[in-house]
C-alpha cells in the first residue's frame, strides 16, 4: 500500500514544479525545488483536502498543517494510512490568551517509510480557551496516549474519546488551574 | 462479637452449603494481588507503577510518573534563551550535553546563526563522550538489578575515564552546561586529542571483556532472551525510540536520518537487532557504545586544529518570531525541542519531547502477560530515566 503511494507521488513529482507554486487559499508556500518529498506531500495533501487544510512549508523538512478540530480525525487518518506518518513524537499545547484559544500541535513522523522519516509534520488545531475540547487522536495514533493525558492536565484540554483524561505528572492534590496556561504564575516571578 | 467480615463470611458459607459444596469457591478477583512498585523502591528510580499479579503472572500495569516533576517547561518561559541552559540539563544530568544540544540547535535556528566548524566538532565529541557516560551508568544499574555485581563495578569505574575527559573539556563532572546557542562554552584543552584517543582505545578493549563476562553469561541470557517481546509493528505504533526501537528491527537513528552539525561527514552504521526481546534492548546500547568509539576517533581525526569554537552573541539575544523543532540522538533515543518564540528574549513556549516519556508507553504493553520475575529485566531494558520523563 505504502509503496504504491510512493510511486504515485514520484509520478506527480515530474510535473510538480509549475503546480507547486499554485496558491491554495491565502498563502504561497516557498518550497525548495530540490525537496521532492515535501513537494509531493504538499500536492497530495492539497489535492485531497483543498478547503479543509492550510499547509505551510516552514523550513527544510518541517511542514505544518492547520486544520479545524472537526476535520482532524479524517486528516490524521489519511496521513497515517495513505502517506505513512505512523507515530507522534510529541503533542504540545500552547496557550494564547489574546486570541482566547489553545493551540495543540501533534508532531508526526514516520519509522516505516524511509523517504519521509526526516520530515516532521506538525498537525495543528485550535480550540476555545474557555471550553477546551478536542477529539482525541488515540484511535489513530496509539503513541499519543500519554502525551494527550499530559496536555489535558497541563493545559486543561479535554480530549473526547480518550479513556483517561486524568492527572498524570502533577501531584495528586493539585488544586489549581492547569499550570501551562499563561495566567498561572510561578510564585515570586 | 460479630464483625461485618464474620457475617459476610457466614453468608458465603451458607450459600455454598445450599449448592452442596463444602468450601467457598474462590473467584478470580480474589486471586489478584496489587503491588506498588516504587517510588521508593531502589529498583525503579523515582517512578511508581502499580501492577496486579495473578500467581506469577502480571495481569495489570499502570505507570504513575511525576514524582520528580519540576515544571521545566514552565520555568523556560520565565528565563531568557541563555539562562535556560543550566536548569534544562537537570532532568538528566548523566547525559547533560545531549539534552542541551538540541535546545541549542533549536535556538540557533531561531536566531539564524551557524556554529563555527571547530565548535561543531567539539560539540559532537562532547555529546558522544556523554552518551558513553550515560550508557555505562545505565549498564551498571542493569547489571546490579539482575544480580551481576561485577557489571555494576566495571562500568562505574570505566565511566570515570569519560567523566575525566569531560571534566578536562568542560570544567564540570556531570552538569556541564557546555552547549550554548552559538557553539560551546570553551575550547578543548591542550593535549585533549591524545588523551581522548588513549582512553577510547582502552575502552574498546574493555568492551570486549564486558561482552565476555556479561552478555555471554548464560544466566544473563536466560533472564533476558525471549523475555518481553516487542514486535516491530508494536514498536512503530507505540512510537518508542532509541535503543528500544532499534532492538525491534527498525533502523532509525537521528544522527543518520536527519544528520545535525557535522554528522553527515561521519561514516558509521546504525546498530540494530531483530530479536525484539530484552536481550536485544540490552545489547543495542552496547553496540552503540562500540560504534561511538569509532565515531569519536573519526571526529578527532577530522577536527580542525584551530579556529573559533563559538559565535559571540549579544548578552540577551532575541529570536525571530516563529517556531523550531530540532532533535538529536541522546542515550535514550530522539530528544526533541519544540520552541515557539514571539520575538522577545524569552521563549513563549518550550516543549521537550524526551525518549523516556515515549518509551514508557511500552511498559504496560510488555509487562502484562509476563512473569513477575521478569519485571526487572523488562523495566530496565526500556532505558527509562524517570527524572527525564517527568521533566
Amino acid at each position: 500500500m505504502i509503496s504504491t503511494n510512493h510511486n504515485d507521488s514520484a509520478k506527480d513529482d515530474k510535473n510538480s514544479d509549475s503546480l507547486s507554486l499554485k496558491s491554495n487559499d491565502n498563502e504561497i508556500p516557498f518550497i525548495d525545488p530540490n525537496s521532492k518529498t515535501e513537494n509531493s506531500l504538499y500536492l497530495q495533501m492539497n489535492s485531497k483536502f483543498q478547503n479543509k487544510i492550510r499547509l505551510v512549508y516552514l523550513k527544510p523538512r518541517r511542514m505544518k498543517i492547520y486544520v479545524e478540530p472537526k476535520n482532524i480525525l479524517e486528516i490524521a487518518n489519511f496521513l497515517k494510512t495513505n502517506i505513512g506518518f505512523d507515530h507522534a513524537e510529541s503533542v504540545s499545547g500552547t496557550d494564547y490568551p489574546e486570541d482566547n484559544s489553545i493551540e495543540v500541535v501533534y508532531h508526526l513522523n514516520s519509522y516505516s517509510r524511509e523517504e519521509i522519516s526526516p520530515i516532521i509534520l506538525a498537525l495543528s488545531t485550535k480550540t476555545d480557551r474557555d471550553e477546551a475540547r478536542l477529539p482525541s487522536l488515540l484511535p489513530i495514533f496509539k503513541s499519543v496516549e500519554y502525551h494527550e493525558r499530559e496536555t489535558f492536565e497541563m493545559l486543561g484540554v479535554y480530549f473526547e474519546g480518550h479513556p483517561r483524561n486524568e492527572r498524570f505528572l502533577l501531584p495528586e492534590d493539585w488544586a489549581d488551574i492547569p499550570p501551562l496556561r499563561k495566567d498561572f504564575r510561578i510564585k515570586g516571578r | 462479637m460479630t464483625t461485618k467480615f464474620d457475617s459476610e463470611f457466614e453468608k458465603k458459607i451458607e450459600e455454598t452449603t445450599k449448592l452442596g459444596l463444602s468450601i467457598a469457591k474462590e473467584s478470580s478477583e480474589d486471586r489478584l494481588m496489587t503491588l506498588s512498585v516504587g517510588p521508593q523502591h531502589p529498583g525503579s528510580g523515582h517512578f511508581r507503577f502499580t501492577i496486579k499479579v495473578d500467581g506469577d503472572y502480571i495481569v495489570y500495569c499502570d505507570p504513575d510518573p511525576g514524582y520528580v516533576h519540576r515544571g521545566e517547561e514552565k520555568m523556560c518561559e520565565y528565563r531568557n534563551f541563555i539562562q535556560n541552559i543550566p536548569h534544562l540539563e537537570r532532568p538528566v544530568i548523566h547525559d547533560s550535553t545531549n539534552i542541551t544540544y538540541s535546545y541549542s540547535l533549536a535556538v540557533e535556528e531561531l536566531l539564524g546563526i551557524e556554529v563555527p566548524r571547530r565548535g561543531q566538532f567539539i560539540r559532537a565529541i562532547a555529546s558522544e563522550l556523554n552518551r558513553q557516560v550515560y550508557t555505562l551508568y545505565w549498564l551498571a544499574i542493569y547489571g546490579i538489578f539482575l544480580g551481576h555485581s561485577t557489571m555494576f563495578m566495571w562500568p562505574s569505574g570505566d565511566r570515570e575515564l569519560f567523566i575525566d575527559l569531560l571534566t578536562a573539556l568542560t570544567g564540570a563532572r556531570v552538569t556541564h552546561a557546555y552547549n550554548i546557542p552559538g557553539g560551546v562554552r570553551n575550547d578543548a584543552p591542550e593535549g585533549f586529542k591524545e588523551k581522548c584517543l588513549q582512553y577510547v582505545n582502552y575502552f574498546e578493549k574493555r568492551l570486549r571483556e564486558y561482552e565476555d563476562i556479561f552478555y555471554n553469561n548464560p544466566l544473563f541470557r536466560q533472564r533476558t532472551e525471549n523475555v518481553g517481546i516487542l514486535t516491530k509493528e508494536d514498536a512503530i505504533n507505540l512510537g518508542v525510540t532509541g535503543s528500544v526501537l532499534r532492538a525491534s528491527g527498525v533502523q532509525y537513528d537521528i544522527r543518520k536520518v536527519e544528520p545535525y552539525d557535522i554528522y553527515n561527514e561521519i561514516d558509521f552504521k546504525v546498530q540494530y537487532m531483530k530479536t525484539c526481546d530484552s536481550f536485544a534492548r540490552a545489547y543495542v546500547p552496547f553496540l552503540d557504545m562500540r560504534e561511538s568509539c569509532h565515531i569519536i576517533r573519526q571526529l578527532l581525526d577530522k577536527m580542525p586544529e584551530s579556529g573559533d569554537v563559538r559565535l559571540k552573541l549579544q548578552s540577551n539575544p532575541k529570536g525571530s518570531s516563529g517556531e523550531s523543532y530540532k532533535r538529536v540522538e541522546s542515550g535514550r533515543g530522539a530528544l526533541g525541542y519544540y520552541i515557539i518564540s514571539d520575538g522577545s528574549p524569552r521563549p513563549y513556549r518550550v516543549k521537550i519531547s524526551v525518549g523516556s516519556f515515549r518509551n514508557i508507553l511500552a511498559l504496560p504493553h510488555l509487562l502484562i502477560g509476563s512473569k513477575l520475575g521478569d519485571m526487572p529485566s523488562i523495566y530496565w531494558a526500556l532505558n527509562y530515566w524517570p527524572v527525564e520523563a517527568d521533566r
